[in-house]
């Protein structure tokens, strides 16, 4: 990784890899993003969610210095987002687009020579040799990128991508047309740049990758919706559920339930099946056992019922989309 | 300016040429179009006509080569990366726009020079082997030959560079091959009008001309620079 990760010019130093305040980006009258701030540290790997549309895409383009914002600021790897600053920014980041944009009539060799060389590699044959070696492409690097697969297109890109030694990795979903050996490879590579310190920007549709790769997500839908760990935007979002399973339906499960700490409400799933709202799983789930056996039932089972990173992401748009459309 | 990104996209550029059997096609026609016409008229010349073509410069005829080949290779330059996804990428990396141009418009000049200059060489050698000799020294005066040598990179220069502002502006290949030819054609003109003896060729005129080229050639990114919108060539939108 390029040394210096957080020296800026003029000998400021930067905690955070990514810090953006207020940014916005209009084209004419549409809004592709608006009023977005988060901060990302380095070796974070931060997701970046949000339907078609949302602004992902503009945002990764803008914080790239391919397009201008519109207003607010942000700092990229150390380094103010000014136009000025565009060449250093550029220096210290890499972007893997979506569409892999290679030059099919290329080896991939060849497409990596000429990457290489506008990243000033001092050491291009190294680097494009490690760079195929982390995506397993080392035995394809002769073959014309347009002979090649939509998945191993990509892991060209990814390759591509790595050549420059980058500090602050943007990726626009990376695992878009792998297999699941090939996606998993990948996600491999992501765990081993985090190791190494480097920061991913993980744009992604795939909320399992996100929720399994990233330390924290972001959900963009125009306006930023929410930012933090899987599991803190769940806890925000839904109440926390023990579900509870008994042989018989329970006789009085306002009884039985009721009268535990920590338990807010309940409501029956299936024939004796119970969803037990509480607000702190690790001391009601043992308290609704001990309830249940008191009251001899039969207990099939008893567990807390996790929402998906799917589910948050679901509840959030769904929201928007009931905004949008007015109550009515 | 980076001299090792500049030398990255030229010879990346010569590669993408040499695969591409449409610009290896554009390279070997239009050549032989401006060689054929003026060596038939040559050579069905008699020896007796030779005096009329002393008042013709009909070699000059040649530099369309030089101002049309270059214009059609250049409009590929900015739009077929455009087209093919591939500009991102590239404007991702370091990359400066004046360094992406010059190192396009390099890829450009180093082939339309190398044909420009092969095909006057044979046209050169035959005219000298096969036309009646009154004839070949009548059209191998040296201030043609010389002004052939001069104006080749000049002309190459403006039309690369009229070639990767409309490559730039445009939205699709065609539409920019067909605008950069047209812009050219001016050129091809006066060089036109000058090899059938409609204007006059003179020292001061070729000085001229020569020195305005030159300006167009050196000072050409400062006027396609500001062209090259990033914003709207990834997004289509104006900045």
């Amino acid at each position: 990784m390029n040394p210096d990760p957080s020296s800026a010019p003029g000998g400021k130093t930067n905690t955070a890899a990514l810090a953006v305040e207020h940014l916005s980006k209009s084209f004419g009258e549409r809004v592709a993003f608006r009023d977005v701030s988060f901060e990302v540290g380095y070796g974070e790997v931060f997701g970046f969610l949000g339907p078609n549309g949302a602004g992902k895409t503009t945002t990764v383009r803008t914080l790239g210095t391919l397009i201008g914002p519109t207003s607010g600021s942000a700092t990229v790897a150390g380094v103010p987002l000014t136009p000025e600053n565009g060449v250093e920014i550029r220096r210290r980041i890499a972007i893997m687009p979506e569409l892999p944009g290679l030059y099919l009539r290329l080896t991939v060799t060849e497409n990596l020579e000429c990457f290489a060389g506008l990243y000033e590699s001092p050491d291009p044959r190294e680097r494009i040799d490690a760079a195929l070696g982390a995506v397993n492409l080392a035995d394809r690097a002769g073959d014309p990128c347009g002979a090649l697969s939509k998945g191993l297109r990509q892991r060209v890109a990814l390759a591509r991508a790595l050549l420059g030694d980058p500090q602050v990795l943007f990726l626009d979903e990376p695992t878009s047309g792998l297999d699941p050996v090939a996606a998993r490879d990948v996600h491999e590579l992501i765990d081993e740049l985090r190791q190494r310190g480097v920061t991913i920007f993980l744009t992604t549709h795939r909320l399992e990758e996100a929720e399994r790769l990233c330390d924290r997500v972001a959900i963009l839908n125009t306006t930023l919706r929410m930012i933090g760990r899987p599991d803190d935007l769940r806890d925000q979002l839904f109440a926390k559920t023990i579900t509870a399973r008994t042989l018989k339906p329970l006789p009085d499960p306002d009884g039985v339930f009721g009268g535990v700490a920590g338990v807010d409400g309940w409501h029956a799933d299936g024939s004796g099946g119970y969803a037990i709202a509480v607000s702190d799983s690790t001391v009601a789930a043992p308290a609704i056992t001990r309830a249940l056996v008191d009251a001899g039932a039969d207990v099939l089972s008893i567990g807390e019922s996790r929402h998906s990173l799917e589910d948050v992401y679901l509840e959030l748009i769904d929201e928007d989309a009931e905004l949008q459309t007015g109550p009515g | 300016m980076s001299a090792t990104r500049v030398r990255a996209i030229v010879l990346k550029e010569l590669r993408e040429y040499r695969r591409n059997g449409s610009i290896v096609a554009t390279m070997a026609i239009l050549p032989l179009i401006f060689l054929i016409e003026p060596l038939i008229q040559i050579f069905s010349l008699p020896a007796a006509s030779a005096g009329t073509l002393l008042h013709k410069a009909p070699l000059l005829y040649m530099l369309g080569i030089p101002t049309l080949l270059p214009a059609a290779l250049a409009a590929y330059s900015v739009v077929s990366e455009r087209q093919q996804g591939t500009l991102e990428p590239v404007l991702t990396t370091p990359i400066r726009r004046e360094e992406f141009l010059l190192g396009k418009a390099l890829a450009v000049l180093a082939p339309g020079l190398a044909l420009s200059y092969l095909v006057f060489g044979a046209a050169i050698a035959s005219i000298a082997l096969f036309a009646q000799s009154a004839v070949a020294s009548a059209v191998l005066r040296a201030p043609e030959l010389v002004a052939q040598l001069v104006f080749t990179p000049l002309l190459a220069g403006l039309s690369i560079w009229v070639g990767v502002a409309i490559s730039a502006r445009s939205n699709d290949t065609r539409v920019a091959q067909q605008l950069s030819v047209l812009g050219s054609l001016p050129a091809v003109v006066v060089t036109a009008l000058i090899a059938f003896g409609v204007i006059r060729p003179t020292l001061g005129l070729a000085l001229g001309l020569g020195a305005g080229l030159l300006f167009v050639d050196v000072q050409g990114w400062r006027f396609v620079s500001p062209m090259f919108d990033r914003e709207r060539l990834i997004t289509g939108t104006k900045s």
